[in-house]
């Protein structure tokens, strides 16, 4: 009988899983009315979007407005101000399928989604990080905007120096007007080519493990990092991870 | 190499800011500030007492400046050096909404700063916490520790010795709840070169007509969609950064309402409609946006994809092709003439700006002492090393005369242009656009709300926009009752009537009781000596029947 009872179980758990699957499968199917990556990435600036993809990260909830990342097998969107109340942004877990219908806009380069309203759909998706450290300084960088995505091996370089005139690996702040618990900023090359990169304080505060691994660097450190690739008058990666170069 | 700069974040921040002060406020404006019995009123000792050891608490604001980091960290050493018994602890902040979001939330809790860089219009609100704001009358006439008094340790400008308008601004309810500390206004920066090369001459002083004619003649495109005046694709010939400064300046210069001294909203008018018909108009042709809409006006500007370009003149070193800060790669920026002249007008010859910048407020404590502690490093502020001194950082003017005549500031006004660091000649312009017009500008009325009602007199404009980019017809008069609604429902204007109320029964701690107060309390007194009859009456009515 316990035999019985164990293959039962173990079948119910695979046919449980194989659902699983193909909801994920079925998941990457837009339902009716819903545009593509690409249509949305075709579509006129300012115009009424209607998107479906997943929750990878939240910045910040106030006044039942969230700030969150997201991105779908496709591509990722970044939905500033989405109308959203306190006890469904809880629920946005990562991996949360949404179905978002907003404005499409652009701010100082930044494609994002305005005045978003959403509801949330069966599904989950997490991405794993792309590798964009080899087109870092190419224009196809811009393809990749908001994704989730990697970069590896690059040097910490002087962020700027301290009052006695030493380099230092990071700075409170772009220039260093801040103080702890605000945005972290340094510095790292590759190929010559130096970037700044930035830890978001709103995204990861200062109790978090890339806010106190970027406050550790030193100049000539090896590091591997992850993070969305944030837009600003250019890329201004918002970095989540940081460990030594593996 | 493409290099972003760090203003990115301070940007999105100030994206947030209102959102994020209007959510703390408003369950402000219900429950009042104070979720406990407030504090008894700051009652002001007979001396300073110099033998105890104090630790008072700085919540200061800077525009993402190291320089202005470093000011306020020379001051507090220096002043530590004058009162080694009193530690000032410094929190940095980048914008105004953070600092009022975070005092609103530590008046709940009693942890609020002891000295904060604020706006009178974020007094108001602070002041629905009982006795939470330290009235400063009578600590600015002491003879002893007032301004100017003789047993400060450090040379404090007398009362006599602050320009009397930036003083004004500090009262509220006809009290000084302030210290003035910096002041700037609205400049227009404008690409100079460009508005010649479209066959315009600048007038003396900048209409909105002009402004208007201008950035629709910048329009015109070649046959690949290049702009012709700057040869590229992208051009906003008008961008305004603060449209709430954009709609309170237009309505003072048309002398139209927007409130009065007593906090009725006076906002959703005829007038207010007639300017965002413009607004619609100038959007619809792409010659009109805004900073929250597209961006950062200096990054338009500097790239050569703005022609007036609206910004305080605390913003000045951000200006221009030589401006010492930018956010835009080198690569981007275009050259061309710079000038400052002030934000446009509908009359030139009675030019009309805001006043604004940076005052101090010193928050009450259980301890007299500490207050006084406070009220000594807020005064330290004053003087001439950190007027002249942070001043210098951006297109602001010092508060006092002292600052304002002394050789060195003078100096550095003459030294305008020698260099495009200390002497950028647009940050410097700016701070003369200020001092030339210190009789032109103007401060709205502060009350309880007020931070609300300049937040929806920006939004309508804002909201315009949106809708026109978005295809919306704006031009019905329906959409301009719904869009008044939901901008009175979004920042609860309809509730400031009632907050002010409240206020004004608190102001009866510092003074008569108001008449609406003394009113209230009497119809309490009355109800209860009716209940109280009634109940007597009720009493001996059983006690007769019981018989």
């Amino acid at each position: 009988m316990r035999k019985l009872m164990a293959i039962l179980t173990s079948v119910s758990v695979i046919l449980v899983c194989a659902g699983c699957g193909a909801g994920s499968a079925e998941a990457d199917k837009k339902s009716e009315g819903v545009m593509t990556y690409d249509e949305y990435m075709a579509a006129d600036m300012d115009s009424e979007v209607v998107i479906e993809t997943y929750v990878q990260a939240k910045q910040s909830w106030w006044d039942n407005q969230a700030t969150v990342y997201t991105q779908d097998k496709e591509g990722a969107y970044f939905l500033y101000n989405m109308a959203c109340s306190e006890e469904d942004y809880e629920k946005l877990t990562p991996g949360t399928k949404i179905k978002v219908t907003g404005y499409k806009s652009e701010w100082s380069g930044e494609i994002e989604i305005t005045d978003g309203t959403f509801e949330i759909e069966d599904g989950k998706y997490i991405a794993e990080p792309e590798d964009v450290t080899s087109i870092l300084a190419s224009d196809e960088l811009i393809d990749h905007q908001n994704q989730f995505v990697s970069f590896k091996g690059m040097t910490v370089e002087a962020a700027g120096q301290d009052a006695d005139g030493n380099d230092v690996a990071f700075l409170y702040n772009w220039d260093g007007s801040g103080q702890d618990g605000d945005d972290l900023y340094f510095n790292v090359s590759l190929d010559g080519n130096t970037y700044t990169f930035t830890v978001e304080s709103y995204l990861c505060d200062n109790t978090t493990d890339v806010y106190n691994a970027v406050k550790a660097l030193n100049v000539g450190d090896k590091i591997d990092m992850e993070g969305f690739l944030y837009w600003y008058e250019g890329v201004n990666p918002h970095v989540t991870s940081v460990t030594a170069a593996k | 190499m493409k290099k972003s700069n760090g203003k990115s974040n301070m940007i999105c921040k100030c994206r947030t800011a209102v959102r994020v002060l209007m959510a703390l406020a408003c369950p402000l404006f219900l429950t009042g500030c104070h979720g406990h019995e407030g504090l008894p009123a700051f009652e002001m000792p007979q001396e300073f007492d110099a033998s105890r050891s104090y630790e008072i608490t700085f919540w200061a604001k800077n525009d993402t400046n190291k320089t202005q980091t470093k000011i306020y960290e020379k001051a507090i050493s220096d002043f530590e050096k004058v009162y080694p018994n009193i530690t000032v602890n410094l929190r940095l902040y980048t914008d105004y909404g953070k600092i009022y979001n975070d005092v609103i939330t530590n008046i709940a809790t009693e942890t609020t700063p002891n000295v904060c860089i604020t706006y009178p219009d974020h007094i108001a609100t602070y002041l629905t916490g009982a006795n939470q704001v330290v009235p400063l009358d009578e600590l600015i006439a002491d003879r002893e520790y007032g301004l100017g008094g003789s047993s400060v340790r450090f040379d404090s400008p007398s009362p006599e010795g602050l320009i009397p308008d930036f003083l004004d601004e500090c009262v509220i309810d006809g009290h000084y709840y302030a210290l003035p500390y910096m002041r700037s206004t609205e400049a227009c920066y404008v690409n100079r070169t460009y508005v010649e090369k479209l066959g315009y001459t600048l007038p003396d002083t900048l209409t909105w007509d002009f402004v208007w004619e201008v950035s629709e003649a910048a329009m015109a495109q070649d046959e690949e969609g290049n702009y012709l005046v700057n040869g590229q694709k992208v051009l906003i010939p008008f961008i305004y950064k603060s449209t709430d400064n954009m709609m309170i300046q237009m309505l003072r210069q048309k002398d139209a309402g927007y409130s009065t001294d007593e906090g009725d909203i006076l906002l959703f008018n005829d007038t207010t409609g007639e300017l965002l018909e413009t607004v619609a108009e100038h959007t619809r042709t792409g010659a009109f946006s805004t900073f929250k809409i597209s961006g950062y006006p200096a990054n338009f500007l500097n790239a050569g994809q703005c022609i007036f370009a609206v910004d305080s003149t605390a913003g000045a070193t951000w200006m221009g092709t030589d401006a010492p800060l930018s956010d835009i790669s080198e690569d981007k920026i275009v050259r061309f003439d710079t000038e400052v002249m002030t934000v446009p007008q509908f009359d030139p010859d009675h030019p009309c700006m805001i006043s604004q910048g940076p005052s101090v407020c010193i928050f009450n404590k259980e301890d007299p002492q500490e207050v006084m502690a406070s009220w000594l490093f807020a005064q330290y502020l004053l003087t001439n090393d950190v007027q002249t001194a942070y001043s210098e950082t951006e297109g602001y003017v010092p508060v006092t005369y002292d600052a304002l005549e002394s050789q060195e500031y003078q100096d550095y006004l003459a030294a305008a242009g020698e260099d495009n660091d200390l002497h950028y000649d647009v940050k410097i312009k700016a701070a003369g656009l200020m001092l030339d017009n210190v009789e032109n500008t103007f401060v709205t009325p502060v009350f309880v709300g007020s931070a609300s009602l300049r937040d929806a007199a920006g939004q309508l404009i804002e909201q315009t926009v949106k809708s026109v980019r978005r295809g919306q017809d704006v031009s019905e008069d329906a959409y301009m009752d719904e869009l008044y609604d939901q901008v009175s429902s979004l920042y609860r204007l309809d509730r400031i009537g009632a907050m002010q109320s409240r206020v004004s029964a608190q102001e009866a701690d510092l003074g008569k009781l108001p008449a609406t107060a003394a009113a209230l309390l009497i119809s309490l007194a009355a109800a209860w000596a009716i209940i109280i009859t009634y109940a007597v009456c009720r009493a001996v009515k059983e006690k007769r029947k019981r018989r």
